[in-house]
Formats: structure tokens, C-alpha cells, sequence
């Protein structure tokens, strides 16, 4: 079975999907990145799906739940460089990719995930529980 | 049934593993990218063969997928055929909802593979099988 690299940068970890994913490669990526988040302590998660040609059900599936898991380990997720196509494909599918952030490239990606994190520490400077929120 | 002539011999890939769901994604955008299929329907027939293909092996035990390429006259278009000989649908309607799974999955299979292609025809009975016939044609 193949395995997707996970790639460190900076605070956040950078996903880019190159070959079309067996659903068994998409299961281990989910996992991988699960152990990786907690291992590096990273804030942050990009993926890169530029080169995918389609997204199906499971892999929209997939995508959620890594935004999903990622979130309980103090993490943001966003998944950048979706192709018209597979936007429009994935619709008429009825997929709703619910609680996945979007951005259009990498760089923007990181912009999203920066500006994310500086409005937790913001809000969570009024907070009772603003020390142990902001030093997690 | 879909209407159209067959252009050439059906290309045949057996459904058995989870690999084989990728090489059906990949037979089936061959085929569409030589029939000249918009890059918008391509994707939308890929991805309805993959979620057909994925149902083939988990719910119908495995089987094959045939991609033939047709011609009504007028248009180009790609018929896929997927078949398994497995359990079957007891409702089909149900099967047909968008949401209903019984496998643990998003339920939209099915449902989705049916809004992204232009003709879809499921024949199925308990204990006979699963056949299920889209076409795409380009415009
Ligand atoms: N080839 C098949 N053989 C038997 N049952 C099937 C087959 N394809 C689909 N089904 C049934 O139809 C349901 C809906 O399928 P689908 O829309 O693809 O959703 P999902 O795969 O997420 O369950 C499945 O959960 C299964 O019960
Ligand atoms: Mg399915």
C-alpha cells in the first residue's frame, strides 16, 4: 500500500496528495496525521489536493473527519487547491465537506490557519480560563 | 437501456480489492478523455464509477466493471457497466436515498452516482445480484 508523506513546515504540517488514493491509503493518511499532529505539537494542517482529479464520498469523508480529529488535538485544518471540477462534481454528489475550511493555494492556506489562531488567543484573552487556553 | 451503437470492444476490469477501484477510476478517465468528454464530465463520471465500483466490493462482494464506448449518431458517450453477484437490493428506493447507508458510509453513492450521470439503470433482486448501467454522453 502506498502512504501519503506528511511534511513538517514551520508549526504546520503540509499534506500533499500526489497519487490517487487506494481507500486503505486514505484511512493510514487519516491515522498518520492524527500521531504526527500530537508527535509535533503542530497547530496547523494543510491539504494539498491540487493534483487530485476527483474527491469522492469516502475521500470527502476522509477530509472531514481529519478536520474533525484534528480539532480535538488543538489543530486547524484546511484543505487548499480544490479544482473547479471536483467543486462542482462534488455538489451534484451532495457532499457538503461541513466543518472543512477551504483556501485557494498554500500560502493562503497558512494565512488562514495564522489569522485562526490569533483570534483563539484574542478570544481567549476575556476568558476566565484564558492561561491554561492560551499556554495549551 | 441506453440507446447508441458500441464503438469497439468493452475494456473489463474485475472489482477484487480496493486497488482495483483505482484502476477502474483510471480505465473509466482513459476512455472518457479519448471519447472527448468536457473535463467537468469526466470528473463527474470518474466519480461516479468510483462510488459504484466501491459498492461492487464492499456490499456486493466484488465483481467486474465494463466500460464501453458508444455512439448514438449524434454524440459520443461512455456506458459502464458494474455487476457482482452479490446479496442485492432488498429496497431499492431506500438504497436510492441520499443519506441511507447500511454500511457506515455517507449513504451518497448510490444517489450521488445517479444525479452525475446521464442515464442510470439498476437492476437488482435478493439473491440475485447487482447490475447497475451508466451512461455519460458528451454534448
Ligand atoms: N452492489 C450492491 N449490492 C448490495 N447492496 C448495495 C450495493 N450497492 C449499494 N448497496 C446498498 O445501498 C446502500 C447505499 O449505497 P450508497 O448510496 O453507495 O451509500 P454507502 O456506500 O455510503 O452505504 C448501501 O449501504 C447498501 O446497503
Ligand atoms: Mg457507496
Amino acid at each position: 500500500m502506498e502512504r501519503v508523506p506528511i511534511l513538517k513546515i514551520g508549526d504546520i504540517l503540509l499534506v500533499s496528495i500526489q497519487v490517487d488514493m487506494s481507500d486503505q491509503t486514505a484511512v493510514q493518511l487519516q491515522e498518520d496525521l492524527a500521531e504526527r499532529i500530537v508527535a509535533t505539537g503542530s497547530h496547523g494542517v494543510i491539504i494539498d489536493i491540487t493534483a487530485l482529479d476527483i474527491v469522492d464520498s469516502f475521500v470527502g469523508r476522509m477530509l472531514s473527519a481529519i478536520a474533525s480529529i484534528s480539532k480535538v488535538l488543538d489543530a486547524e485544518t484546511v484543505v487548499v487547491g480544490m479544482r473547479p471540477a471536483v467543486a462542482i462534481t462534488l455538489v451534484e454528489l451532495g457532499l457538503s465537506l461541513n466543518g472543512i475550511r477551504t483556501a485557494l493555494n498554500v500560502e493562503r492556506g497558512m494565512e488562514l490557519i495564522a489569522a485562526a489562531r490569533a483570534d483563539e488567543w484574542h478570544e481567549a484573552d476575556g476568558d476566565e480560563d484564558a492561561e491554561t487556553t492560551a499556554t495549551s | 437501456m441506453t440507446a447508441g451503437i458500441d464503438l469497439g470492444m468493452p475494456a473489463t476490469q474485475a472489482i477484487r480489492s480496493d486497488e482495483d477501484v483505482v484502476r477502474v477510476r483510471q480505465l473509466v478517465r482513459t476512455t472518457a478523455v479519448a471519447a472527448k468528454l468536457s473535463l467537468v464530465d469526466q470528473t463527474k463520471l470518474v466519480t461516479a464509477a468510483s462510488e459504484l465500483a466501491r459498492n461492487t466490493l464492499i456490499y456486493g462482494g466484488g465483481g467486474a466493471a465494463e466500460v464501453t464506448t458508444i455512439d448514438d449518431g449524434l454524440r459520443r458517450g461512455i456506458r459502464i457497466v458494474f455487476t457482482d453477484q452479490g446479496p442485492g437490493i432488498p429496497d431499492l428506493d431506500l438504497a436510492l436515498t441520499d443519506g441511507y447507508t447500511t454500511g457506515g458510509g455517507l449513504g451518497l453513492g448510490l444517489s450521488g452516482a445517479r444525479r452525475l450521470v446521464d442515464d442510470f439503470d439498476i437492476r437488482t433482486g435478493v439473491g440475485e445480484g447487482t447490475r447497475v448501467t451508466v451512461t455519460k454522453w458528451s454534448r
